[in-house]
């Protein structure tokens, strides 16, 4: 045996103990020593195949700068009277300006100086005439908005990490995409309408006073008082289930939300058999809590979730210790998502599902099952006819053929790509397309036969003359399915992928190994004639 | 064994004028049909829309499933049976609903219909229609992408004129997909975007070994003239063609009987392919290249003949 022989042997072998080593895992699973599962990973599976979600939220962080605005408004308002600057109103307006309506001049420049001091990153803009008043605009510089919005994206993906992590997924995926996008992948979710309530509530947790001189009727009809707000309290009826919406007056000014708690939990009510929410604020929601129930003892507080009313408990006298509960009409499961939701936070701005695919177990099993089922049949059908029409050397196709399965799944797996149902599909294209390197290989080498050169000559010759040709090929198919890696989402990437493999590893398998093959079968003596 | 003899010496080149005007017609009634039908047939991928898929414990059909749904008032709504199942079948509501929980709706209204327990939701699809639009254009690009992309590298190995006749066979292939999806009703959605790039990758892999029999026999009997040599190539070349197809068209049409329904389409679509793309690098590709290098010795006789009279 000559030396390249001994080496391209050794090479070949090599890459087929590693692919073997490699798919263990895959295989056999639980039964192998532990060094040997942590070192390769088995191939993970689409969610199309082990069943699963694949939700992609859009986060509208145009509402974000808004509330951004509105904030600045409120303590604008504030300002304005602690300077006793005279002013007529503080408006958020469209196009993200924030307009302070003042009477005259030296108002204006008062403001204007208290702007600067307060605000520094807000824009003056030209003043306009309006009837007498003077108009002074100010708005966010470009760059701020585009940090406003892009802290609200990435806030948004933390937050829905918290409440992914409580929900008890094994191995989720959370990515951030382009144009204010946040992929979430949940593979063998129990229950997917679960997932969607939890991740899609905003969770904007307040605290607002109820009017009780104002009538919720007159409000509906659309007398609402000034500085009032009409919000709708959930209730259900704890025999019939029957959900009803009562409708409720509170004040427009939020005096607590959300984001001073420090701990939400699900608590039982032994007396009436049903589940509240406690929580606890934060060492300055305590104290904000304390001072507003000293001041408001007697009156009722609305506890205010995404703009519907859980509660709105008459305040019976001063709490101090920062607790409070949320007790509202709701089963075990609606408290504990509730609790999950307020622990992880609200999301700084509202999200919207573009997209949602999800996939039921029972379905990934079939379609494993018929993945696998095509892949044999079509194996098995490949392999016969390149038996009967190549004979011996037909083996040696089919030898290689397997070995590009082999490799393919390993290769999978040591890149820790993941599987998908057209990924299966590229493995089925790609044993048909593997078996083409062969037959290119085999007919330049008949020619050759046919021109009288003898075995070794006529093996060398076609295998030189369809190496380039063979390569001419792939690379152009190796185009196609790159194209189709940057392009694809999801399952498309899997066939991407796989047929991206597959065509690296017929490549080395036609071109190399059935060489190889061929090579050690004539160095074991002289060879008059190929089996071809 | 051969299925083709070595020595094979048919006129492909002498009939490239009927072929041009038989891929003509099927081109066309492909795009008669995508006329008829108001462009493709596209997915709630690329539309935007909700796809529910429902397997029931008793067999049941698709109007009652309709009536089943008739009091949500959804609109536009499809039902299909999916693939050959009795049981099994394909909600699809068009356009976008403000409906977060559609699948829950569905599933509790056929529950009251059908029984409670007896309906299993097997898959969701829910596309907004700003997505759609994005797989939609993202789509399109990919195939642009993936031509240049061949046509640079062609053209880098071979000649520009061998790379526009790869392009026009490619066009050709696909188009005749469409055209092939339309009539037979089937949707467009993304897997078989992958499958036209899957198409593109293999209707190429058998244009570029003909080229490369083109190339190499061009270099040695030159005397024969181009159309002979392509003639030539295409028979020299024609046993591995043939035979790589079947085996591609073996493992394929398993795919398509065995698959199931989920990939069902992108097999159909590989088979019309492959079909498509061994005959269009016989009949297309090759021809491309002689029309090519008729057109412009003409234009040369016609620039040579006017610089003689001046």
């Amino acid at each position: 045996m000559s030396n390249s022989l001994k080496i391209r042997t050794g090479l070949v072998l090599g890459c087929l103990v590693l692919a073997l080593v490699s798919l263990g895992p895959t295989l056999f699973g639980s039964d192998l020593p532990d060094w040997w599962r942590k070192a390769f990973d088995p191939i993970h599976l689409g969610l199309d195949l082990q069943g699963g979600m694949h939700l992609v939220l859009g986060v509208d962080a145009d509402k974000a700068v808004e509330s951004r605005l509105d904030a600045v408004v409120d303590q604008t308002e504030e300002l304005l009277r602690e300077k006793d600057i005279i002013f007529k109103r503080v408006d958020r307006s469209p196009g993200d300006r924030i307009v302070i309506t003042v009477y005259d001049e030296e108002a204006g420049g008062k403001t204007d100086a208290m702007m600067a001091d307060a605000f520094p990153n807000l824009e003056a803009m030209t003043l306009t005439a309006d009837g007498g008043y003077i108009q002074k605009n100010y708005r966010l510089s470009d760059s701020e908005v585009a940090a406003i919005r892009e802290y609200a994206v990435r806030q948004a993906l933390e937050t829905l990490r918290n409440r992914v992590d409580q929900f008890g997924v094994s191995e989720p995926t959370l990515q951030r995409q382009e144009g204010n996008r946040i992929l979430i992948q949940l593979p063998g979710v129990k229950d997917p309408q679960r997932a969607i309530d939890l991740l899609g509530k905003t969770a904007r947790l307040e605290f607002k006073m109820v009017m009780d001189n104002a009538n919720p009727q007159d409000a509906v009809a659309g007398k609402l008082p000034p500085g009032g707000q009409l919000l709708y309290e959930r209730r259900v009826d704890p025999r019939t289930g029957a959900a009803s919406e009562i409708p409720l007056v509170v004040e427009d000014k939020t005096i607590l939300t959300g984001d001073l708690l420090s701990d939400a939990q699900v608590r039982i009510d032994t007396r009436f058999n049903g589940s509240y929410v406690a929580i606890d604020f934060n060492a300055v929601g305590a104290k904000r809590f304390d001072q507003i129930t000293a001041a408001n003892v007697g009156k009722r507080m609305a506890i205010v979730l995404d703009d519907t009313v859980y509660s709105a408990p008459v305040i019976r006298e001063r709490i101090s210790g920062g607790s409070a509960q949320i007790s509202g009409s709701f089963s075990e499961q609606e408290a504990t998502d509730l609790a999950i939701i307020l622990r992880a936070g609200s999301l700084p701005a509202p999200v919207e599902i573009l997209e949602n695919r999800t996939v039921g177990p029972s379905l990934g099993q079939d379609s494993i099952n018929q993945g696998i089922i095509s892949v044999l049949i079509g194996g098995l059908l490949v392999i016969v006819a390149m038996l009967v029409y190549y004979k011996w050397s037909g083996l040696v196709a089919n030898l290689v053929l397997v070995l590009n399965v082999v490799l393919i799944m390993a290769l999978l797996s040591i890149f820790g790509a993941t599987l998908t149902l057209p990924g299966i599909a590229g493995i089925v294209l790609t044993i048909g397309m593997a078996v083409d390197a062969n037959v290119l290989i085999f007919e330049r080498i008949r020619e050759e036969v046919r021109l009288g050169r003898t075995a070794k000559a006529a093996l060398e010759a076609g295998f030189e003359k369809a190496k380039l040709t063979i390569i001419d090929a792939n690379v152009t198919t190796l185009i196609a399915a790159l194209v189709l890696f940057q392009f694809g989402t999801g399952p498309v990437k899997g066939f991407a992928v796989t047929l991206s493999v597959g065509i690296i590893s017929s490549l080395f398998t036609a071109v190399i190994v059935s060489r190889l093959i061929f090579d050690l079968y004539l160095s074991r003596g002289k060879v008059d004639r190929l089996s071809i | 064994m051969q299925i083709i003899k070595h020595d094979i010496n048919i006129d492909f080149v002498g009939k490239r004028k009927i072929a041009l005007i038989l891929s003509g017609i099927v081109i066309l009634l492909g795009l008669a049909s995508l006329v008829v039908n108001g462009g493709p047939n596209y997915g709630i991928d690329f539309v935007g829309g909700t796809l529910v898929q429902v397997k029931f414990s008793t067999d049941t059909d698709a109007a009652k499933i309709k009536d089943g749904l008739a009091s949500l008032d959804l609109g536009s709504v499809v039902v299909q049976r999916f693939g050959d199942e009795p049981n099994e079948f394909l909600i699809r509501v068009e356009g976008s609903t403000k409906e977060s929980n559609l699948s829950a709706l569905i599933s509790g209204n056929l529950n009251q219909v059908y029984g409670e327990g007896t309906v299993d939701i097997r898959r969701v699809e829910m596309v907004g229609p700003l997505v759609g639009k994005d797989l939609r254009e993202k789509g399109v690009l990919s195939l642009v992408y993936a031509m240049v992309g061949i046509l640079i590298y062609i053209s880098w190995r071979f000649e520009l004129r061998f790379a526009i006749g790869a392009i026009v066979a490619l066009l050709h292939d696909v188009l005749i997909t469409l055209g092939a999806f339309s009539i037979t009703g089937r949707e467009i959605d993304l897997p078989i975007i992958a499958a036209f790039l899957a198409i593109i990758g293999y209707s190429l892999n058998d244009t570029i070994i003909v080229y490369d029999r083109i190339r190499e026999n061009y270099g040695k009997h030159q005397k024969q003239g181009f159309n002979a040599v392509i003639n030539h190539s295409i028979n020299e070349t024609l046993s591995r063609t043939i035979l790589t197809s079947g085996t591609t068209l073996l493992v394929v049409v398993a795919l398509f009987i065995f698959g199931g329904g989920v990939i069902h389409n992108f097999a159909f679509a590989m088979l019309v392919g492959i079909l498509v793309g061994t005959y269009s690098s016989i009949f297309v590709a090759s021809p491309v290249l002689i029309f090519w290098d008729d057109y412009r010795s003409r234009g040369q006789k016609k620039a040579a003949a006017e610089g003689g009279a001046r």
